[in-house]
């Protein structure tokens, strides 16, 4: 029902009327986004999920690492005769 | 012409949006009025109930190619291009998809509303010109009308062109056992124009494909030739549209690898933030081949030797199993490509 | 999108769909007495679409589409509000979602061809940069659950321009899960909870649900492998006779949610009970402004042209449509005499038609 989307922090603007904004990278497309909803401090490269111009969260690198590992166990049991997976990287985006 | 099986019923009063959506609503349109009317079953009139890019005229040994096309945008000036570049590429590409590389030549009619600024004509003419040039063509007659304030919206671009060649290609054509191939990556023009639309604030390298393909399609037909057995450029309703139409046509299915199609990474990630189905997104300079098997390798090396073909690509085959239908391999599973009457919109749901 | 990439590979997404197959078949299901469940979220739908998984589920899982897409359950006439206000010269900014959807008897689409200024917005701080930009008042029709009024609530509570109106269809979705479990013929098994809104809720908000219906909910994201595998941990729970809440999304929901943002909706909105579309009743179902809010609350601001605007006439056949029975479970799509006859994406009835998440659209567009 919400689309929400995973980008990257590559710049913090100044603060204007339009509040904290920040320049969030997207894979390739930029987006100016508004900071005002996000529950704790966020910096340059941190990751963070944008739903209607807000992001909403920060995506911390250990729980996209939790998120992997538990869809890893869970897969574990049934990868016989299947071709290897995409190998984990751990710290990229959601 | 081969019917769409089932056409849908049409009971509207009055013009809709979707009737210029380049989906069935549209063609019920076309087919239910333009179509209509003491001639509907004359043989003389195949061609125009063909509703194929173009009609071909036999013409000696050779068939001419007359197409037209009227065009809008908004904004008129987009990354990548603006109306009259398009004016020009729309035609040009019509023809070649019919095989009529060779374009004798284009009419352009403008109509202007009160009030519209002489230098963004001027930019929009020399575009016109820049792209005839690109297509070896140019103009050779016109007409300018201007309509009061609010009785068009700002400027239309009417364009005819006429093209020769020695064998019409049909978008009809496919046959099963074909190889889809598609020139290059998909839904870059839609998405230019619709961050600029809708001052999306989209940062990146979006840019309209718009180009005149003409010389592509020579370079293909040079390699391919008779292997070529239909050909569509995928506008308005993106590659959704066109393969259905093609499939519907030629009374044959279609099976798609997503993973296959070429995207820049900017329209991925633009298409997947505005929650937009690249496949249903307009294409200005991009084409869908159906090419026998035996030609699929001579065809690729042509295009990818052309500027405008670096990334094309096989994006999936052709088969005699459900026909009119366009299935796609996402990699987890299949699912349809569904026509739908209405250009995309950014969603947040 | 490296990880991103990872929640989209097919070789794990063919490992859960093993694991899914065993553990429907461990809840004794059959393709005649299946096991139901119940996402509450259109984009898990549009995932589900948008992937194919349909064509893989196994025969004997029934995985429904409830009350979850914001558009099929804004009522008509709260749509009817909104095209009322366009048609009466107010310049209306709404979301893409929402332009064509019909209200009683036209949708803000229909009202622009007409002539009235309503414009597509992406993001809700274009509204504000729209107020801004512009002398006369602007409207914004603000949808959507609460992942989405949060952000209406952060643009009220940072000064905006006198200008700025707001006409509030919100929603608030636990309510809705709600008139789904208390529903007696309901025969669905277990949940799974829209991931983005438990970003702002939390997934502890499903837990007295979980303690007063016996049904366990899994909070799943909207890549293809957590849809998979979020099916998995709940038909695993009712092939056990658990219920409990399970965080499949972990990487952006935690127990308590986002508080900033819950403070901005606390503030701003209060739930009211509303009728949803085609649901009916939905006793806290609706976020509407706080008096204090007034100033720049639309419905407020404009009572007296929102109630002059002639009353919409219903279309002949709406009373036939049984998108609120679709969408709590009770129907599918085929059961309705409109389908696929008088109602089509061409010429949608109900809501579940026009919305590209709706269970009718999706239904007919894989059949057609």
């Amino acid at each position: 029902m919400c689309l929400g989307v995973p980008g990257v922090i590559i710049q913090i603007s100044p603060l204007t009327e339009a509040g904290h904004t920040a320049v969030v990278d997207f894979s390739g497309v930029r987006r100016e986004v508004c900071l005002d909803l996000v529950d704790e401090p966020v910096e340059v490269g941190d990751h963070v999920l944008v739903h209607v111009g807000f992001a909403i969260r920060r995506i911390a690198p250990e729980d996209l690492a939790e998120t992997l590992a538990f869809f890893a166990s869970l897969a574990a049991e049934d990868l016989e005769g299947l071709p290897p997976p995409v190998p984990p990287t751990g710290e990229r985006e959601s | 012409m081969t019917r769409h099986k089932d056409p849908p019923p049409f009971s509207d009063a009055h013009v809709r949006q979707a009737h210029g959506a380049g989906g069935p609503a549209m063609r019920a349109l076309i087919e239910s009025v333009f179509l209509a009317g003491p001639s509907a079953d004359d043989p003389a009139d195949a061609e125009a109930r063909a509703l194929d890019d173009g009609a071909a005229i036999p013409f000696g040994d050779q068939f001419l190619v007359l197409t037209t096309d009227a065009h809008v945008v908004h904004p008129v000036e987009f990354p990548g291009g603006d109306l009259g570049r398009l004016s020009v590429c729309g035609v040009v590409n019509d023809l070649a998809m019919m095989g009529a590389c060779d374009v004798l030549g284009l009419t352009s009619s403008v109509i202007l509303e009160e009030g519209f600024e002489i230098s963004l004509l001027r930019r929009l003419q020399a575009s016109v010109q820049a792209a005839c040039r690109e297509a070896g063509t140019r103009i050779l007659t016109g007409d300018t009308k201007v309509m009061g304030r609010g009785e068009v919206d700002g400027v239309v671009f009417s364009t005819a062109g006429l093209g020769v060649t020695r064998r019409v290609v049909r978008d009809a054509g496919l046959r099963p056992g074909d190889t889809v191939i598609v020139t290059g990556t998909i839904a870059d023009h839609g998405l230019a124009v619709l961050g600029a639309r809708h001052d999306l604030g989209l940062q990146g390298d979006l840019r309209s494909d718009v180009a005149p393909l003409n010389g592509l399609i020579r370079a293909a037909l040079a390699a391919g030739g008779g292997h070529i057995h239909a050909m569509k450029d995928p506008t308005r309703g993106g590659v959704t549209s066109a393969l259905n139409e093609m499939a519907s046509k030629s009374g044959v299915g279609v099976m798609l690898t997503e993973a296959a199609v070429p995207m820049t990474a900017a329209a991925r990630a633009a298409a997947e933030i505005l929650g937009i189905d690249p496949l249903m997104v307009a294409n200005e300079g991009k084409a869908l081949l159906g090419v026998a098997p035996e030609a699929v390798d001579a065809v690729l090396a042509a295009l990818r030797a052309h500027p405008l073909g670096r990334a094309a690509a096989v994006i999936g085959r052709v088969t005699a199993d459900e026909p009119g239908r366009v299935l796609l391999d996402t990699g987890f599973g299949t699912r349809r490509l569904v026509e739908r009457d209405a250009t995309p919109l950014p969603r947040i749901c | 999108m490296t990880a991103a990439l990872q929640f989209r590979d097919p070789v794990r997404g063919e490992a859960l769909l093993r694991r899914l197959a065993r553990a429907v078949d461990a809840t004794g299901a059959t393709r005649e007495r299946p096991v139901s469940v119940m996402h509450v979220c259109g984009s898990h739908e549009q995932a589900i679409a948008r992937y194919g998984l349909r064509s893989r589920f196994p025969a004997a899982l029934d995985v429904r589409m409830g009350p979850g897409c914001p558009v099929c359950v804004t009522d008509a006439p709260e749509i009817d509000a909104a095209v009322a206000l366009a048609r009466s010269g107010l310049h209306v900014l709404t979301y893409g979602d929402m332009l064509r959807v019909p209200g009683t008897e036209a949708s803000l689409d229909d009202a622009r061809a007409a002539g009235a200024r309503v414009e597509v917005i992406y993001a809700a701080t274009q509204a504000v940069a729209a107020a801004r930009a512009s002398a006369a008042t602007v409207v914004f029709f603000a949808t959507g659950f609460e992942t989405t009024a949060v952000a209406t609530g952060a643009l009220l509570r940072a000064a905006p321009p006198d200008n700025l109106q707001v006409l509030s269809a919100h929603k608030w979705v636990p309510a809705a899960m709600e008139v789904v479990a208390e529903n007696p013929n309901s025969r669905i098994g277990g949940y799974l909870a829209a991931g983005h809104a438990a970003t702002i809720t939390g997934w502890g908000v499903f837990e007295g649900f979980v303690a007063r219906h016996g049904k366990p909910v899994v909070v799943a994201g909207f890549e293809p492998l957590d849809i998979l595998a979020g099916l998995c941990v709940l038909v695993e729970q009712i092939a056990e006779g658990r219920a409990e809440v399970v965080n499949a999304f972990p990487r952006c929901v935690g127990r308590e949610g986002n508080a900033r943002a819950l403070a901005a909706l606390n503030d701003v909105f209060e739930t009211d009970a509303g009728e949803w579309r085609g649901i009916a009743h939905v006793p806290s179902g609706n976020l509407r402004l706080r008096a204090a809010y007034a100033a720049h609350d639309a419905a407020h601001t404009f009572a007296d042209r929102l109630a002059a605007a002639a009353e919409p006439i219903p279309r002949a056949n709406a009373a036939d449509c049984v998108c609120g029975a679709i969408m709590i479970g009770q129907a599918c799509p085929t059961d309705c005499a409109l389908f696929g006859r008088a109602c089509r994406p061409d010429t949608p009835v109900g809501a579940c038609m026009v919305s590209t998440e709706g269970a009718c659209r999706i239904w007919y567009e894989a059949r057609a």
